[in-house]
């Protein structure tokens, strides 16, 4: 088998296993959607003018929510060395990593966006738009996110500083995702515009986190 | 002097010894001059009176902490492809001195923005995009102080400088378009036009003397950080032979 296949399988399987944690991303992702009515009132017209940005800020911690155990858990029981070692480029093997944890994290909280944004009070427009916002917009967040989890495996309180780092480079793809489902809300402005340089910067990320993150594990760890 | 003459941390010592009391002097020089034309030459704003002034100590302090930030980068670059030995030295003795601009630029900003915007802080998009790079400064800082091995940590903190450095201008156009779109450009400030010369002459002085302070802590700190990796190499030697 593939190597880069053999790996994201692997990482999918240990991800669904007992332990894994591959669904407290979305009962993360509930409990802050949950929480919100109580902080800002359960006014249904603020919640529904709100609710893209709810819910995507809820996704976005959600999906930093793991994030340190991308190469941790790895590190620990030494299959990172051998990865390290392993014929397969480390950026590819790395952007597989990344590829399972979406898959196991980021997808369920695409999947969840319909049930809460019915909490919410969103219309059916308004939930297709931040679904597929999130859809787009979360993979970015996983590849950057994996940047800070490269550098934070050698770390020992690593999971700590992990958002520190990360979050501040989210800020465009917050911006660009929040303001693609706004417009189907509120905004003045087409869907296309926002959505488009949404989509461009997933693919940025997609193409600069296995390289950096390559980067920081090779340096991190000899 | 070439720079790689100055790899050798001995070497590097001896010329910031000798360097240092000429970068103070034309330091304190250039503060003379900038200020005596900041505070003395420049005229009060018609509309804004002497708040302008702040600006005098605003604008170099935004300079410098994006120039900070591209000094790092190359000091980055210098650790990762190079591995120049004194590149890392660079970059951390670098990175809590941008950050202590970033929060002058922010404090200054907000102090003039009180009674100009009668607000001290205003989501405008270049407030924003700085409050973020001073985000970023304190992450890289928080990076260093994580590892204990330095050279280790260098490497990290590189890494880090390099996708920051890549993000930023990112960051700013985003800001800069969620600002034009959450908010309808209401701010007053200066200079829209043009700025007249007998504002630029002082700024420009400014700035040069700003410069100057950085290049003069900038060295001085990592003479510090030197001295620091001694003694530190030199207590380990000392726990192992007494360990032993």
């Amino acid at each position: 088998m593939n190597p880069l296949h053999a790996i994201l399988l692997r990482d999918m399987r240990i991800a669904v296993r007992i332990g894994g944690g591959a669904l407290i991303g979305v009962l993360f992702f509930l409990a802050v959607v949950t929480l919100m009515p109580f902080a800002i009132g359960a006014d249904q017209v603020l919640l529904r003018k709100l609710g893209p940005a709810i819910l995507w800020l809820g996704a976005l911690l959600a999906s930093l929510l793991g994030l340190d155990r991308l190469f941790a858990a790895d590190h620990e029981d030494g299959s990172l060395d051998l990865i390290l070692m392993g014929a397969a480029p480390l950026e590819l093997t790395v952007a597989a990593k990344a590829l399972a944890h979406w898959i196991t994290t980021g997808l369920p909280l695409v999947i969840a966006v319909p049930v809460l944004g019915l909490l919410l009070d969103l219309d059916l427009l308004a939930i297709g738009a931040v679904a597929l916002t999130l859809l787009v917009g979360t993979p970015a967040i996983t590849f950057i996110g994996m940047i800070g989890a490269a550098l934070a495996v050698a770390l020992r309180r690593g999971g700590l500083l992990l958002p520190v780092l990360v979050l501040p480079l989210t800020v465009p793809v917050l911006i660009f995702g929040v303001s693609a489902a706004e417009t189907v809300v509120i905004g003045p402005l087409n869907f296309g515009t926002p959505f488009t340089i949404l989509c461009a910067l997933t693919l940025m990320s997609l193409a600069i986190g296995p390289f950096a993150a390559a980067a920081a594990l090779r340096q991190g760890l000899d | 002097m070439a720079l790689i003459d100055l790899a050798n941390p001995t070497r590097f010592l001896n010329f910031a010894a000798r360097a240092l009391p000429w970068l103070t002097a034309a330091t304190l020089f250039a503060f003379a001059i900038g200020l005596e034309q900041a505070l003395f030459v420049a005229p009060d704003d018609y509309q804004q009176g002497a708040t302008v002034k702040i600006m005098f100590l605003h604008v170099p302090c935004a300079w410098l902490s994006m120039f900070c930030w591209g000094m790092m980068t190359i000091a980055s670059l210098g650790t990762l492809v190079w591995r120049h030995p004194l590149a890392d030295v660079a970059a951390k003795a670098a990175a809590p001195i941008g950050a202590a601009f970033t929060f002058l630029c922010l404090f200054t900003g907000s102090m003039w923005g009180r009674p100009m915007w009668g607000t001290y802080w205003q989501w405008d998009a270049r407030l924003t995009s700085v409050l973020v790079m001073f985000i970023m400064y304190l992450g890289i800082i928080a990076l260093w102080r994580a590892v204990e091995d330095p050279s280790r940590a260098g490497r990290a903190a590189a890494v880090l400088t390099l996708v920051g450095a890549v993000n930023l201008p990112v960051i700013k156009f985003s800001v800069d378009w969620w600002n034009t779109l959450h908010q309808p450009a209401s701010v007053f400030r200066v200079g829209g036009p043009a700025i007249d010369k007998s504002i630029l002459v002082p700024l420009f002085a400014m700035a040069i003397a700003f410069t100057f302070l950085f290049v003069t802590l900038h060295i001085a700190a990592m003479r510090n950080e030197i001295l620091r990796r001694r003694v530190r190499s030199m207590q380990m030697l000392r726990a192992r032979t007494q360990g032993a």
